[in-house]
């Protein structure tokens, strides 16, 4: 038996500090030790990234990263996404599209278009497919997902403009 | 909770002597770390056979890319991503930079690294044949002092390479493309996204006074290893531009078949492996072909 360490790191705007075994998935620290169970496992194995986060400003897949790789880090997870009172753009246009059915993907979905939209606000469709392209959905056929995201990117667009007007 | 997590011990080097100090203190029963997107698959499924190791993912040593007159060298902690963004690779390397965007998708490009690509040592791997057709070296480093090892003979065998236990890769370099060039990617793979390669194909190729002064073709998934096709680079290197045409492109789609050794396996089979790689040379020799008429010189 190896011994746990004192995992620091920010979860969500909050700093926490756990007890983990070094090589415990990020996965498991987020859905057993932070009772965080929005991140879903689909694969567990790098493929259908239901388990996507964002971990110092870059989207990955808690299934894929050793607990220690996570110390002084700062994690976003699906319940960082919104805030108190409002869900976030990309939320809401998942709603408004149909772009969430059964639900098992739409985490990680919301995710990687957050992390697309912050990286290029006003994406193409190929843009917009490179930046799902990590992300299985088996309910959609993806056109209702693709269309929530370029949803989010023109309300976003609209928002800004109302915001300098 | 997956995996034997409660067994292992995970080392985390302040620096990279740090690193190469407990490899050679310890041969052989340190498993370096890097972005973990191959490691942990094999981890969680419980079927890693290591239970110690060493964390390299924190060393900046390990990135950074350099660029010199004659070279661009990338550090081992390269991502995927990082070479999807870099304007210099993008301009020189778009090879290197196709396998890189398909290579997983965003999630694993963030984390996955060049020199964890090849240190795994599979044969399906999508950056290796980018790294053979432009001639990287691959420098390996101990407390014993550092060497350059060429990129072709790297590879010894299914998931065997040149690297003694004591050693890292430290840093990867490709000579830069100048002149009158011709690049080409293509990876073929069950679904766009995702996939991993039934066949993979890169080859760089530069025109010089009217003939094709360098070519050179990596291959992924046709062999144990990464390979160069020596025989196919041999019947176009050196060749007069105006003598390329069906007969030749014919003559390598056969050479090609002797330079590969595919088998069949769960994603496909030899045979379709074979056709696929001709196929591919095809259309590849066909572009260069047509590329190669009129000269394109990068300012």
């Amino acid at each position: 038996m190896a011994e746990k360490m004192k995992l620091s790191l920010n979860v969500n705007g909050q700093a926490r500090t756990l007890d983990v075994w070094p090589m415990a998935r990020l996965l498991d620290v987020i859905r057993e030790d932070l009772h965080l169970t929005g991140t879903k496992e689909g694969c567990g194995e790098g493929e259908c990234g239901a388990c996507s986060v964002i971990l110092d400003g870059k989207l990955v897949n808690s299934c894929l990263i050793p607990a220690v790789q996570a110390e002084g880090g700062e994690l976003c997870t699906i319940e960082g996404v919104a805030s108190e009172e409002q869900l976030h753009l990309v939320q809401e246009s998942f709603l408004h599209c149909g772009g969430a059915q059964c639900g098992i993907c739409t985490p990680g979905m919301v995710m990687a278009a957050v992390d697309l939209l912050h990286r290029c606000p006003q994406p193409d469709e190929a843009q917009i497919r490179d930046g799902l392209a990590g992300n299985l959905c088996r309910c959609t056929g993806y056109v209702k997902i693709v269309d929530s995201v370029a949803d989010a990117a023109e309300r976003a667009l609209q928002v800004a403009k109302e915001s300098r007007s | 909770m997956k995996g034997q997590a409660p067994s292992c011990t995970v080392h985390t080097p302040a620096s990279l002597v740090g690193a190469l100090e407990i490899l050679f203190a310890e041969k052989g029963t340190w498993r370096p770390l890097a972005g973990g997107t191959d490691l942990m698959v094999p981890f969680a499924a419980g079927t890693l056979p290591f239970t110690r190791f060493l964390n390299l993912w924190g060393l900046d040593e390990l990135r950074g890319i350099e660029i010199s007159p004659e070279n661009i060298s990338l550090g081992a902690l390269t991502t995927y991503a990082d070479v999807r963004s870099h304007s210099l690779l993008r301009a020189e390397f778009p090879n290197l930079v196709q396998s890189a965007r398909v290579t997983g998708a965003m999630a694993i490009q963030n984390r996955g690294t060049l020199a964890g690509n090849i240190a795994n040592g599979s044969p399906a791997a999508d950056t290796p044949p980018s790294l053979l057709a432009y001639g990287a070296e691959v420098q390996l480093q101990s407390l014993a002092g550092s060497r350059w090892v060429p990129y072709e003979s790297f590879h010894t065998d299914y998931k065997q390479t040149v690297m003694l236990p004591e050693e890292l890769i430290t840093r990867i370099r490709l000579p830069r493309t100048t002149g009158d060039t011709f690049h080409f990617f293509r990876k073929v793979g069950t679904r766009k996204a995702q996939a991993i390669s039934k066949v993979c194909l890169a080859a760089y190729a530069r025109a010089e006074e009217g003939r094709v002064a360098e070519f050179r073709l990596g291959m992924g998934s046709v062999a144990p290893v990464p390979l160069r096709a020596l025989t196919t680079e041999m019947l176009i290197q050196g060749q007069r531009l105006e003598a390329l045409d069906d007969h030749s492109i014919a003559e390598a789609k056969q050479a090609l078949l002797e330079d590969i050794r595919p088998i069949d396996d769960i994603r496909s089979t030899a045979s379709y492996r074979r056709k696929v790689s001709a196929n591919v040379l095809g259309q590849l020799l066909e572009a260069m072909i047509e590329r190669f008429k009129r000269p394109q010189i990068r300012a």
